[in-house]
């Protein structure tokens, strides 16, 4: 608790003793010693609203709640109920010392969450480590980073090994290990050796700063319901009073004019009653709270929304576009089958990777990877490359080929047919076939229960996007479960494909697209909501985007949605529940069944109840 | 132009009482109130003279919530 809070706090303690001690005295009922000894604590807890409420009125606001409690209190003591009087007062501070406290402390809880801001950095400076503020240090310079703290700033290592915690990053709790010449990111935590590492960026500019800029930022952009309360707010305290204006005066009125006992008394209660439930103070804390709980915590889980109108449409998400490389598949090349004809795997797979050597094509790449040792280049001469064709060359005494089925053509041997997902490499030797190599781009481990679990979350249609062939598409979407796929593709088309769908769907239907950030910016914000995975050290990425995955799981778009859906269903259960019970509360006062402390408990335990209940959003690792 | 200055204040209806206030400054063209954050981002209008703006954006927020603060 802060000071203001402590002396509140002191306050109602204060008052709420003297009440007791007065209740217990033997005072005669409306006696003016009573009302006298009652001021006590009242002004004691009231003093500031009172203060407050008469500034208001100078300064023409008069529906605020302050002006509100001290109307509806001053009436009270002036009919006589001094308890009630005091009660308002004293349960409404407590529900304001309440509301403060927990909203403190869950801005404490979410910034916790959110604990990546180094504090300072060990810079170089002619061999000497300096401990100074990551602000100040410079791009380029040489920065010591021991086990156990944060690296501050982005580089590159160029000194040590070490393994990283990335999970207050990516939510996930893998940790990485790097080497020399590897990009570290500011954020994560230094386990196990002393790295040296060569900043590349400015501290502002760094993975860290930006993360945080963009989460606390976040609830800056407001959701229609959050819009929805504020304006409720602005409409239901100036008609709430009115009606107590009303109740006040018309029925004693109807009841004198018809020649009934006016009760003055009686209607003015009631009236008092209405004010004290015209605060709108439940709904207007619980829902802000509530998608900043919901951010907090989907960033917990290395899921950053852009804002609360995010959260809100990613919880009508109903149609999933999806990019094929690097967001459904690894988007990394390798050699997933041999099969040989009339010679071993390893033969052929050796003779391929030799005649490969000289190349740098993905492709060339994977298969010297899948070889997997050095290759003795002097066994291979006459290297040459027939575009579009593939390879040709001498490897000790055989002649290669390797390529695709027009360069066997060419050769003059017949190649096996395959179908399958990737690109087939037929390998000759002299004028022989001796069989093929399969090579692919492969699925990620969790894309087929991604899709899965993003039905289950509510997507009706899922859709994969890419420029590869109709056939390796084809089997991705087979193996995958996927409604629809459209193939070769090219990056404009991929706009007017995410165009038509979205003139398909129905209007309260939100599409998403979900792409590694790399070439599809354009796509990202032409969709309702653009999510950008596997964004750690992307900047484009994370501009482009509504959502940012930080790792490149496709599990997590299910669980994005999940912890939209969650938020949303509290933030309408907030507003349903804080509007009903005060309706209800209104309702009954009207009629005279609720009295003064049914309508405390529709103000303050509404409001306590509703902020219990917005926390819940912050909790959604298991959704 | 835009700018973001710290704030503070107690109730999330007063923050929302101030972002009307500071909307309603002139030279203000757009601004918002994040309460969580304790944080107002104000859009100036072109031309704008910042500083005298947000004394006026204070003074008129101060009107509706004698308790807030504007860290300019």
């Amino acid at each position: 608790m802060n000071k203001k809070q402590k002396k509140v706090l002191y306050r109602i303690i204060a008052a709420a003793l003297m009440m007791i001690v007065l209740l217990l005295l033997p005072l005669e009922e409306k006696s003016i010693l009573r009302f006298i000894l009652f001021l006590l604590p009242y002004f004691t807890i009231g003093y500031d609203i009172l203060r407050k409420a008469f500034k208001g009125i100078m300064n023409k606001q008069v529906f605020d709640e302050n002006f509100l409690m001290a109307v509806a209190t001053v009436g009270a003591m002036a009919l006589g109920e001094y308890t009630e009087g005091v009660a308002v007062m004293l349960f409404y501070q407590i529900g304001e010392l309440f509301q403060s406290y927990a909203v403190g402390k869950s801005r404490r809880n979410i910034s916790a969450l959110m604990d990546i801001r180094p504090d300072f950095a060990n810079v170089m400076i002619d061999g000497v480590v300096t401990k100074v503020d990551p602000d100040e240090v410079e791009v380029g310079s040489e920065i010591i980073v021991q086990p156990g703290e944060k690296i501050p700033i982005d580089g590159v290592v160029v000194d040590g090994t070490s393994t990283l915690d990335t999970a207050a990053l990516t939510g996930e709790s893998v940790p990485r290990s790097v080497k020399p010449s590897d990009e570290v990111i500011s954020g994560c935590i230094n386990m196990s050796g002393v790295i040296k590492v060569k900043t590349t960026k400015e501290f502002g500019e760094s993975t860290a700063s930006k993360i945080l800029d963009l989460v606390e930022n976040a609830s800056s952009k407001k959701s229609k319901p959050e819009n929805f309360i504020s304006k409720f707010a602005r409409i239901y305290t100036p008609v709430v009073c009115y009606a107590a204006v009303g109740l006040a005066l018309l029925p004693p009125v109807v009841s004198l004019i018809i020649g009934l006992e006016p009760r003055w008394g009686q209607w003015v209660y009631r009236a008092l009653t209405f004010l004290v439930i015209s605060c709108p103070c439940a709904l207007v804390i619980s829902i802000p709270l509530t998608f900043f709980a919901g951010i907090g915590g989907a960033s917990k889980e290395g899921v950053l929304v852009k804002g609360s109108n995010y959260l809100d449409m990613l919880s009508k998400a109903k149609i999933a576009v999806m990019d094929k490389t690097g967001t459904l598949t690894k988007g990394v090349f390798k050699v997933t089958e041999i099969v040989p004809v009339g010679i071993t795997k390893e033969e052929l797979l050796e003779k391929t990777a030799m005649a490969e050597v000289y190349s740098n094509h993905p492709i060339s790449k994977s298969l010297k990877e899948a070889y997997g040792k050095p290759i003795n280049t002097s066994r291979v001469s006459d290297v040459e490359e027939i575009s579009g064709h593939g390879i040709k060359a001498i490897v000790g005494d055989t002649t290669v080929n390797v390529g695709n089925e027009k360069l066997m053509a060419n050769v003059g041997v017949e190649p096996a047919t395959v179908v399958a997902a990737g690109t087939v490499i037929h390998v000759a030797f002299d004028d022989k076939y001796v069989g093929y190599i399969l090579i692919s781009d492969e699925l990620k481990p969790t894309s087929k229960s991604a899709i899965k679990a993003m039905k289950q979350a509510g997507i009706r249609a899922t859709v994969m996007l890419t420029g590869d062939s109709d056939k390796v598409a084809g089997i991705v979407a087979n193996d995958l479960g996927l409604d629809k796929v459209y193939s070769q593709l090219l990056p404009a088309d991929k706009v007017t494909k995410v165009e038509e769908l979205l003139a398909d769907k129905n209007e309260n239907e939100q599409l998403i697209f979900v792409g590694d950030g790399i070439n599809d910016a354009p796509v990202l914000s032409r969709a309702d909501i653009g999510i950008a995975m596997g964004a750690l050290g992307s900047d484009a990425a994370i501009e482009a985007a509504d959502v940012v995955l930080m790792d490149d799981d496709p599990m997590k778009i299910a669980k994005a949605i999940n912890i939209a859906k969650k938020c949303m269903r509290i933030v309408y259960e907030n507003i349903y529940f804080a509007i009903g019970i005060k309706v209800a509360c209104l309702i009954l006062g009207a009629i005279g069944i609720a009295n003064m402390w049914l309508a405390i408990f529709a103000d303050v335990g509404v409001m306590v109840l509703a902020v219990l209940n917005a926390i819940r959003a912050l909790r959604v690792h298991n959704v | 132009m835009k700018k973001t200055y710290k704030i503070d204040v107690d109730c999330a209806n007063y923050a929302n009482k101030m972002e009307q206030a500071a909307k309603n400054t002139a030279g203000v063209a757009d601004a918002t109130v994040n309460f969580m954050a304790l944080k107002m981002n104000v859009e100036f209008e072109e031309g704008a003279d910042v500083k005298a703006v947000m004394a006026e954006v204070l003074a008129n927020c101060k009107k509706v919530e004698d308790d807030c603060e504007i860290f300019i």
